[in-house]
């Protein structure tokens, strides 16, 4: 269970503050976040993932806190691929900082083999984006935050790479948390849905 | 750019050539330049240090074509002498300083106070002339060939230093490096396998580029008195005691070993630029 | 100036075009190896027509090489790149000559990005130095603030000052005030939510207003929708079709390309199913059709033999199989 208790966080009146938000992700549950954009989803989610430390409050990751002196159970999928990615590096050795992937995983996320010499600057950010859900997609990883993750992806794109995690997310019984501005694909994707105007109008 | 869009062209080879090709030529031409010259330091037959004074005082001729000197030494013979021991202090002094440079901005991963205490440092070290501290610690180490390679090396690295420490700096805040921690990996293991390949061709680079420093200000120390004892062949010694002997019109003291110095710092220099253009592998790919 | 070539009348279409691309082509050199160079394309046979008053959305993935449409027709690509075709803008063979003395003037970008602000200058100056005339400069960028529904005190503000939204209608602005006949929004609606994607979307038509013509650039077939009259959609560097924004609809029976079909139905308001495959890679050389190795009704036909662009149901595909 990922419970995330009472946390606030602010550090300018522009990059949104908020108060007091709660919520928990059972593991094999999609649950949805959706919102405008600047409205802090994005802070949000890095308090969520470890990235960033919460004002007050806390999150428990099955009974942990952070900081984790190992691997991160909770991975975090942003919007921009290729700033998550070392430029100089080619994509095998990408993925390899992460572990060892069988060659049939890989193929279920549409990786293909002649992407691994290659740059992160000579593939297309959807190439970019199957790449970093590979390598977050380690035994250990038990939730899964996406934070608008195909919101710069084309609709096939954004298609393909939903249903592959989809069906990785039920094979495996993660937790997972959809985090974006599109409705639809909230709808076509998430178990439950949460407004994250409604969490911050709480108090 | 293209003179008319509106014409087909057909695809011909850009107007620039290869830029890459270019500089790698001028790379290995620099390299072998500088590996005869180091190479004829050890080779050159020593007969002509000789004191010879039936010959002394001659001036440029087919057999001493730079001329010699009052005690009849050959003059071409001293002056690669003089280079290819420069040759050597500059690599040795050059290597020590990109060492100390890559240590002391690597330090900002371990905390900030011994981050600010580099940065003190730094400053301090810009702050005060080079000749200066040079000659002071030089002095202070009692001159010689020893000394003159620490205080060469003592005082190099603090540009370096702080070109690589705002280098580590941006890679430090990027966003594959949180990445990576949170994969759980060791900041020891992200400065190894993430900062360390990055910094390499900078680094590399900052060391050619500090060489012709280091051989200049030997060769300034030197003359100045407070480096190498005078029985070395160095570039330093020569000019200075040329200096005696200009008044006499014996210029060839001083201009053919003056200029040969330039030589090797030029081509350095130029090896350091061009390899600059082949070692940044962003330039070709990107379109 | 010199020597501009007339296009012959027998040439020109009914309604006068304002901006003409035909068998434009674009190939960047590649180090290969080390040091051998080579060329990729990365646009093959590209055409378009954008009519005045015409909104027109060229609508591809990431890595299909569309943004690099709107720097060759600014004239802003870099250095090594390698192009042939022929544009005409307004009857006009748009030189490179040309290109830089309309650039801004009567080709005007809204960039993608609102970091392309000016950090250091206020928005009403910025704003106010691509209107042309100087004299009446204030009130045409008053005015024009006044119509994006921008606070009074703007123009005395920083670009650091403005929100997102405000930022973005600013560059909107600097295209309203010139005096360009044709606009290149180049991807102006990066993740925008629902509600400010309307607003950008709706101030971005404004600009068609007054006869102007403008090429949306865009990944987001669903923002596309929402204003342009034709859409252009772009596979592996190839116009595969142009249609008409009334064709999408349903299940996309009335769109010609299947490649634009699959498109349509991986909607996650329609069918949210995903095409297999990987879109081409830039270079990639076909014998055939670009899209056959991921389409559900090729035949070895199209594995050989390119497709020709053809009329279909007022529409424009390059298919051998497009219904009429």
């Amino acid at each position: 269970m990922l419970k995330v208790n009472n946390i606030s966080f602010g550090y300018n009146s522009e990059h949104g503050v908020f108060k007091d938000i709660s919520l928990s992700l059972k593991p094999g549950e999609i649950l949805g976040l959706y919102g405008k954009s600047g409205i802090g989803k994005t802070t949000f989610a890095k308090i969520i993932a470890g990235y960033l430390k919460p004002d007050t409050g806390s999150v428990v990751v099955d009974g942990e806190t952070y900081p984790f002196k190992r691997r991160n159970p909770v991975q975090l999928i942003g919007q921009h691929p290729e700033n998550t990615i070392n430029p100089r590096w080619q994509m095998n050795q990408v993925l390899g900082e992460s572990g060892v992937f069988s060659d049939e995983f890989l193929r279920e996320l549409g990786i293909s083999n002649e992407w691994m010499h290659r740059f992160p600057s000579q593939l297309s950010g959807g190439e970019l984006q199957r790449f970093c859900l590979a390598r977050a997609l380690v035994p250990e990883t038990k939730y899964l935050i996406a934070d608008e993750m195909t919101t710069m992806l084309d609709a096939i794109t954004k298609a393909q790479i939903w249903e592959t995690v989809l069906q990785l997310i039920k094979q495996r019984q993660l937790g997972m948390l959809v985090i974006s501005h599109e409705f639809p694909l909230l709808k076509r994707t998430c178990h439950r849905i949460l407004d994250f105007e409604d969490l911050l109008g709480k108090n | 750019m293209t003179e008319l869009i509106s014409k087909y062209l057909p695809l011909k080879r850009s107007k620039k050539r290869n830029r890459r090709k270019r500089a790698l030529t001028f790379s290995v031409l620099g390299v072998i330049l500088l590996l005869i010259l180091v190479g004829s330091g050890f080779l050159i037959d020593t007969q002509g240090l000789v004191v010879n004074f039936d010959e002394a005082n001659s001036a440029p001729s087919w057999s001493h074509p730079f001329g010699t000197d009052w005690l009849g030494r050959d003059m071409f013979v001293r002056t690669v002498k003089g280079l290819s021991l420069s040759f050597w202090v500059g690599l040795l002094a050059a290597f020590i300083s990109g060492v100390i440079a890559l240590i002391l901005s690597l330090l900002l991963l371990v905390n900030k106070t011994l981050d600010s205490l580099v940065t003190g440092l730094i400053d301090l070290f810009l702050g005060v002339p080079h000749i200066v501290a040079l000659i002071l610690i030089s002095f202070m180490l009692g001159g010689g060939l020893y000394g003159v390679i620490i205080a060469v090396a003592l005082t190099h690295w603090p540009r370096l230093a702080r070109l690589l420490r705002a280098e580590i700096m941006q890679i430090k805040n990027s966003e594959y490096i949180s990445v990576s921690r949170h994969m759980g990996k060791s900041w020891f293991w992200i400065a190894q396998h993430h900062i360390l390949p990055h910094l390499m061709p900078q680094l590399f680079i900052g060391f050619i580029l500090m060489f012709p420093h280091a051989i200049l200000h030997e060769a300034s120390i030197t003359f100045l008195g407070f480096g190498l004892s005078s029985e070395q062949p160095a570039i330093g010694i020569i000019l200075s005691e040329a200096m005696g002997y200009l008044s006499s019109g014996m210029w060839w003291l001083a201009v053919f070993p003056g200029l040969m110095l330039l030589v090797m710092v030029a081509v350095f220099d130029s090896l350091g630029r061009n390899l600059r253009k082949v070692f940044d592998p962003f330039k070709g790919q990107k379109h | 100036m010199e020597k501009l070539k007339k296009i012959p009348f027998s040439e020109t279409k009914e309604m006068k075009s304002l901006l003409e691309v035909k068998d434009f082509s674009l190939s960047f050199p590649q180090y290969k190896k080390g040091f051998r160079e080579s060329y990729i394309e990365v646009i093959k046979d590209f055409e378009l027509t954008i009519h005045p008053g015409e909104i027109v959305a060229v609508v591809g993935s990431s890595g299909s090489g569309k943004s690099l449409l709107a720097d060759s027709l600014l004239g802003i690509l870099p250095e090594n790149a390698e192009i042939k075709g022929k544009i005409y803008f307004e009857g006009v063979a748009l030189t490179a000559k040309r290109q830089q003395q309309i650039r801004g003037k009567e080709i005007s970008l809204i960039p993608q990005s609102v970091m392309a602000l000016d950090p250091l200058m206020k928005t009403g100056q910025q704003v106010q130095s691509s209107i042309q005339n100087k004299k009446e400069k204030k009130r045409i960028q008053k005015e024009a603030f006044q119509k994006l529904g921008l606070p009074k005190d703007t123009h005395k503000k920083y670009p650091f000052e403005l929100s997102g939204g405000m930022a973005r209608r600013v560059l909107i602005a600097t295209a309203m005030v010139s005096e360009a006949k044709l606009i290149i929004a180049d991807e102006p609606t990066p993740g925008l939510d629902e509600q400010a994607l309307e607003e950008t979307l709706t101030h971005i038509k404004q600009l068609s207003e007054n006869d102007r013509g403008m090429m949306f650039i865009t990944h987001d077939i669903h923002a596309a929708l929402k204003i342009a009259d034709r859409i252009a959609v772009f596979y592996g560097g190839e116009t595969v079709e142009i249609a008409n924004n009334e064709d999408f609809l349903g299940k996309g029976e009335n769109l010609r390309h299947p490649y634009t079909k699959a498109l349509w139905r991986a909607l996650p308001e329609n069918d949210f199913k995903a095409l297999k495959g990987n879109q081409p890679e830039a270079g990639e050389v076909f014998p055939g059709c670009v899209f056959e190795p991921r389409c559900p009704i090729a035949t070895d036909f199209c594995k050989k033999n390119k497709p020709k662009s053809a009329m279909v149901n007022n529409g424009i595909v390059r298919c051998f199989y497009a219904e009429s």
